[in-house]
């Protein structure tokens, strides 16, 4: 029987349109926006100022606190303004807008197949040359990843846990790194567990991809402590906590991070930029993007400058079709619908999904008929349409009490729900609310 | 082009209230269909009448009472008027099924807000309403025919119940219990139609187990440690559970949405406790069926278990 979480789940249509093809490397733009907050925590500290001329993989802004991280330039060319730039939320946040003038990148990275040699590197070496990279992770929440292998005091970690899910509906691009970059990403793996010194690292991957499991399986004897682990086709499999539940079955309480159950997450998309990273000394300034969408009429994995105008990456997969109602930055079920085609690329873009107009307007919410389905397939067992009536009321502290703080956002309620009510949307406001209230009482 | 913003999730199910309103009915197809076999023309006008006055009677209350957007499309009105015929005998006087029709869809469902907030199943309301004010053409059972072209003037018998009560005449074999050749309301008699509706309903994932096996599995425990207890007093368990409207009730009307507890573990609460009273009534009380009234009773403790019984988290 193929692991999964214990409670809850739904399958919706997996839609892997893109999924076989190896990721095309997306000519370089005329211009990148490069965002100062593309990672949790503090916005980095820009270094640079207008005018100033900047080599592909050169540092352009400090990480600014504990919790932030490095910014490197992902082109060469001239930095022709600092501007505020709407970023995938909508929020207009502080960037650098590079004119970018050939591709001279820094001598200190090495060229593809060259290597530096990894043996014996220890482990605050390892943590030391991430950071310096500017690594978050990847699959979207942009958390550090230096932070995340610095576990706090007292605790440590005994299992290194990578998410090659991918359970979001048509994302491929970590299907399509597992497929092309499988002994690199075992490589940065085995440096992963160097980093968190452990001796178990398992990479979990949903069973809708049998070639990367066939492949990785063949290859993982080579890579001592290394196991593939297949697992059912189920959303949200790839959530954090539904992860660590799936492989080792040890379950993170409420408000808790997985270094309490020992465990230490990262994505797939996250290990090959730590390979490239201390193998190539490459900081991160590209990443693979999946383009797809039933309109689009090539869906594709291309691996993209950090920057990159989502308008390019959807020309490239042949074009904006007519009938488009919404860019996704992300995944259909946790994605962020952009305001337009020129937000750039960041470091926790996974995909860009465009949906037609249709299916992206949402249908008028209606009585609940208390079906209880979305308590059945709650990942966190929680009563998502209980959550939603309460938050009607504004009762913030009852919905706290009923941990509307576990809930990880993964969509599944409104998903499900046939009275299409807005589910998730109240979810959201209460945790903002609990928030706030947790912040007046600090 | 003008772009569309909203929160995630971007995609829906398709999942709808109609998809399973009409679901259920397609569930009930095979029931009804064995009624018209056995009670002919009466099973086709009091279900027909139930359901077009149900649905009228929505109608117009949304539309000169309430004032609101006409509902009747989502299918719940259909559904209530359905289930409401089912638990008729096939004789009722059209009349009487109107008053039932009102009382269901007039005090049972719109009196609350309409579908998703009224407390108890209205087509019980309406059952119930006309048991106590109507108790003999509502106890008076055509015997099965084949296709019989009577309505009212239906050649009438008792019930297997009303026999186990009374201690009276041969009780029908289990074949007849399986297959519906018997006394009854006409929509409960034929046990392998019923379990035919519940089997889809499993397999849309319209329901789920735990209300029907529940209730089922209390009411064999309980009268097969009654029957245990003394053979000639008390029936046996499988005649329990294949008469009356056991299968009716625990398959389609215990399950009703609105009116049953959200998680699976008060699911099972309320599946036990309909069970429970269920059979209490039928071997202690003065009605030779009670699970119409254990429903009810335990529809108004729903909003209690909801309170009290909540999922499996996480991790607690």
């Amino acid at each position: 029987m193929l692991k999964t979480f214990h409670i809850g789940g739904i399958h919706p249509p997996e839609c892997k349109l893109s999924a076989g093809g190896k990721p095309v490397v997306l000519p370089v733009p005329g211009q990148v926006v490069i965002p100062l907050s593309q990672h949790a925590g503090a916005p980095a500290k820009l270094l640079v100022a207008k005018g100033d001329e900047v080599r592909t993989g050169m540092l352009i802004a400090e990480a600014s606190g504990f919790i932030s991280a490095r910014i490197h330039s992902s082109v060469s060319g001239v930095v022709s303004k600092i501007d505020d730039v709407a970023d995938a939320g909508g929020y207009r946040k502080q960037a650098v807008v590079i004119d970018v003038k050939d591709d001279v990148w820094e001598d200190a990275i090495l060229r593809e197949g060259q290597t530096l040699p990894t043996d014996d590197l220890p482990a605050e070496e390892i943590i030391e040359r991430i950071k310096k990279a500017g690594i978050v992770g990847l699959g979207g929440a942009m958390f550090p990843t230096h932070v995340k292998l610095t576990p706090p005091p007292g605790c440590k970690a005994d299992v290194l846990i990578i998410n090659g899910a991918e359970c979001e509906p048509y994302l491929t691009a970590d299907h399509a790194l597992m497929l092309e970059k499988s002994e690199e990403i075992l490589t940065g793996v085995r440096l992963l567990m160097q980093a968190c010194q452990v001796e178990r690292a398992c990479i979990g991957i949903e069973n809708n991809k049998r070639d990367a499991i066939e492949k990785l399986s063949a290859l993982a004897p080579h890579y001592p402590g290394v196991e593939i682990v297949p697992l059912k086709v189920c959303y949200p499999q790839g959530g954090e906590k539904q992860l660590i539940d799936a492989i080792t079955g040890r379950r993170v309480a409420s408000g808790a991070l997985p270094i309490s159950e020992g465990a230490i997450v990262d994505n797939i998309g996250t290990v090959f930029a730590v390979y490239e990273a201390i193998v190539r000394n490459k900081p991160l300034i590209e990443r693979v993007v999946s383009v797809t969408g039933k309109q689009i009429k090539n869906p594709c994995n291309l691996r993209v400058r950090i920057g990159t105008p989502v308008r390019h990456l959807i020309e490239y997969a042949g074009g904006l079709p007519e009938d488009t109602g919404k860019i996704i930055g992300g995944g259909p079920m946790m994605g962020r619908a952009l305001i337009n085609a020129d937000i750039p690329v960041t470091k926790g873009t996974s995909g860009i999904l465009l949906i037609a107009s249709q299916e992206a307007q949402r249908q008028s919410s209606r009585n609940c008929i208390r079906c209880a389905k979305c308590v059945a397939i709650c990942c966190m067992g929680l009563e998502p349409n209980y959550l939603m009536n309460i938050s009607e009321f504004k009762q913030w502290e009852l919905m706290k009490k009923n941990r509307v703080m576990d809930c990880i956002e993964c969509g599944s309620c409104s998903y499900t729900c046939p009275a299409h009510r807005p589910i998730l949307d109240h979810i959201r406001m209460g945790k903002n609310e609990v928030r706030k209230q947790e912040a007046r009482n600090a | 082009m003008k772009l569309i913003i909203s929160p995630s999730p971007h995609i829906h199910s398709g999942d709808s209230i109609e998809k399973n309103m009409y679901g259920v009915l397609v569930a009930l197809a095979p029931a009804w269909i064995v009624s018209l076999v056995y009670f002919g023309l009466g099973a086709l006008i009091v279900t027909l009448l139930s359901v077009l006055s149900c649905v009228l009677f929505e109608y117009l209350i949304q539309r000169f009472l309430l004032k609101g957007k006409t509902t009747i499309g989502d299918g719940s009105a259909i559904l209530t008027g359905t289930l409401l015929a089912f638990n008729l005998p096939s004789n009722l006087p059209a009349w009487i099924i109107l008053i039932g029709a009102l009382v269901a869809i007039g005090i049972g469902k719109m009196s609350f807000g309409g579908l998703g907030n009224n407390i108890f199943n209205p087509a019980l309301v309406g059952r119930v309403f006309l048991l106590i004010s109507f108790p003999a053409p509502m106890t008076d059972w055509p015997e099965p025919g084949f296709f019989p072209p009577t309505y009212t003037d239906a050649v009438t018998g008792a019930t297997t119940l009303e026999m186990i009560k009374g201690h009276f005449g041969d009780l029908p074999a289990y074949s007849a219990l399986l297959s519906g050749k018997i006394g009854g309301s006409l929509g409960e008699v034929s046990a392998i139609a019923l379990l035919i509706g519940l089997i889809y309903m499993l397999w849309r994932k319209i329901i789920t187990w735990h209300i029907p096996l529940s209730v089922i599995a209390t009411v064999a425990l309980f009268t097969g440690i009654m029957h245990g207890v003394d053979p000639a007093l008390y029936a046996h368990p499988a005649l329990h559970v294949l008469s009356g409207g056991l299968l009716l009730g625990a398959i389609f009307m215990a399950t009703d949405y609105v009116t049953s507890p959200m998680t699976g573990k008060g699911m099972i609460i309320y599946g036990t406790g309909i069970g429970i009273i269920t059979v209490v009534i039928r071997l202690f009380g003065a009605y030779p069926e009670g699970l119409s009234f254990a429903i009810l009773i335990m529809n108004a403790f729903t909003p209690l278990i909801n309170r009290y019984v909540k999922p499996e988290r996480f991790k607690n």
